[in-house]
């Protein structure tokens, strides 16, 4: 017989499974159908071809735009985590009363309920020709000409993606931090550590699992992203989403399909090797 | 308590410089919103006035806003509703392993990881393929609940997680049936946490661009509006634009973190009454 625990837990997951198989395992499925269809340049029409696949493995742009689309993801991945371990060490160990602590870290993280567009936006009167960067540059002397690289460029597509970003490291690092027993600190003080070899034998080991989810975060929004490298380098630089964006433009549907499905095995590679190193269910 | 050390003032500068980081583009636009009628998208500022906000309210200058504003609201509350709810039950199937968890499991972790352009492809293709029209409230919809659902989900695992079962025992031990367990113990235990899943709920489908981008048809949300505006305005009424929703923002943000922050004094004031009917 069917047990109750069965039965309670599928009526509880119902609508949950329902929506994940409508929104997001149907979509994959016809995504990937749809990647051997052909195209007309106004229509798409069924078929089994493997012209959408031999085209793009058959086209060095395209290893350009993987490897340009992993590149942004390091750099960002590695700054994100530089910037969002000193945050969550300072508001976890350096911060003493909690009510500081939750405070500082709500502020933290209410940029995250806010519009990603508009922080993006916001750059421009920083970044621009004539912008605060530029004239203050000018003002002291540093540089005779307004810098031309400082947007739409590389640099500021991942300062973009730093300041969106950033915080998908600090919540996981610092919650992770937050757990760590106080008495292992004096412990390891007590027996003569200095505080960087606290921080690097004893901090840093116990607060891997948060760096590992902050870390899938960072690459796969990075890995998916196109609009922000839209945005912010002024189209002038591609990465994987973008280039599925452009084949949606010209309405060919199949072909942004084929690249949809290696960026998708892409992203779930790099999960599956982070995975193997951390168990996100314990950590919760 | 012992003095503090040297490395936290630097530590302390870092803090401040990154908070700096990530409110002084949003701070600088919210000035330069404030641009006399001839100013321009950077410094200086040519006097100030609120000629742009007033453009906001021009149907020619900046086009259906306030439609697609008020369609992101609805929507962000539809998503709202339905993420609490749906995560809420999540939440309690998952306290125990039934045939399929584990695939569900990895189904929420690969919605929350998925490029969000493939849900929007694959959700746009399925509709137009099956000669379906594509609309916010359905489609969008949708792939809304793609993103935010996990969020809820991960809140819910948390809480659970943290849950003493002991009051579930006591409950079912007074004779409660399961559902007066769950209504008048679980539910009322988990309550504050729900703010912070409808929090989520809200917020992510308000601003959310990917997603809906394939999969909102003709009539555009409040983001979409915003992305279409940044190709063709030049003017601070982009800045405008982007003050108010970012106020609008703050205000629904403080408006759950008070509801969270009344609901917890209410809680340790009514809370236990252990003991008092001794005296």
């Amino acid at each position: 017989m069917l047990s109750n625990r069965h039965l309670s837990g599928w009526l509880l997951a119902a609508p949950l499974a329902l929506v994940l198989v409508v929104f997001l395992v149907a979509p994959i499925v016809m995504i990937t159908v749809v990647s051997f269809w052909g195209a007309t340049e106004w229509s798409i029409y069924p078929a089994f071809q493997f012209d959408n696949y031999a085209f793009l493995f058959g086209s060095e742009v395209t290893y350009r735009v993987f490897l340009n689309t992993l590149k942004y993801a390091v750099i960002t991945w590695v700054f994100t985590l530089l910037i969002g371990f000193t945050v969550a060490y300072f508001l976890a160990f350096h911060v003493r009363s909690l009510t500081w602590q939750i405070a500082l870290f709500l502020l933290c993280t209410i940029p995250f309920w806010t519009s990603n567009i508009i922080r993006m936006i916001s750059w421009i009167p920083f970044l621009g020709r004539n912008g605060l960067a530029n004239s203050t540059l000018i003002s002291w002397g540093v540089i005779d000409e307004p810098l031309e690289w400082l947007l739409f460029s590389d640099f500021s597509v991942i300062l973009a993606f730093v300041h969106l970003y950033t915080l998908f490291m600090v919540v996981p690092i610092f919650n992770t931090m937050m757990r760590i027993d106080k008495s292992l600190i004096e412990a390891a003080v007590d027996a003569g550590a200095t505080g960087w070899q606290t921080l690097w034998h004893v901090i840093i080991p116990l607060t891997k699992p948060g760096i590992m989810i902050g870390t899938i975060f960072v690459v796969t929004l990075v890995m998916g992203d196109f609009i922000t490298v839209r945005f912010m380098s002024g189209s002038q630089s591609a990465n994987v989403g973008r280039m599925i964006q452009n084949d949606i433009g010209l309405l060919q549907y199949p072909s942004a399909s084929a690249t949809a499905v290696i960026l998708l095995i892409t992203v779930l590679m790099v999960i599956a090797l982070l995975l193997r190193l951390v168990d996100i269910r314990k950590e919760l | 308590m012992e003095p503090r050390p040297r490395s936290f003032y630097i530590l302390a500068v870092f803090f401040g410089l990154f908070l700096v980081f990530l409110y002084g583009p949003t701070i600088t636009i919210a000035i330069l919103s404030f641009q006399g009628p001839g100013g321009g998208l950077t410094f200086p500022m040519r006097g100030t006035s609120l000629h742009w906000f007033r453009d906001l309210f021009e149907q020619q200058a900046v086009g259906d806003i306030w439609g697609s504003f008020s369609r992101s609201l609805t929507l962000g509350l539809m998503v709202m509703v339905t993420t609490v709810v749906v995560s809420v039950m999540g939440g309690l199937a998952f306290r125990k392993r039934f045939r399929g968890s584990g695939i569900l499991f990895y189904l929420i972790i690969t919605s929350l990881v998925i490029p969000s352009i493939l849900v929007s492809l694959g959700v746009g293709l399925i509709w137009s393929q099956s000669g379906l029209t594509v609309h916010w409230s359905t489609s969008g919809f949708g792939a809304q609940l793609t993103w935010t659902l996990p969020f809820g989900l991960l809140i819910m695992f948390a809480v659970f997680n943290r849950f003493d079962q002991s009051y579930e025992e006591a409950a079912r031990d007074l004779g409660a049936s399961p559902w007066q367990t769950i209504r008048h113990v679980v539910l009322p235990i988990i309550a504050s946490s729900l703010i912070g899943v409808a929090l989520f709920g809200f917020t992510l489908s308000y601003d959310e661009f990917a997603r809906t981008l394939l999969t909102s048809g003709s009539y555009n949300t409040l983001p979409l509006e915003i992305f279409g505006m940044t190709t063709n305005v030049t003017t601070p009424v982009i800045f405008a634009l982007g003050t108010l929703t970012t106020v609008f923002s703050f205000l629904v943000i403080a408006l759950f973190l008070t509801i969270y922050w009344l609901a917890g004094r209410r809680r340790a004031r009514r809370g236990s009454d252990a003991g008092k009917g001794l005296v």
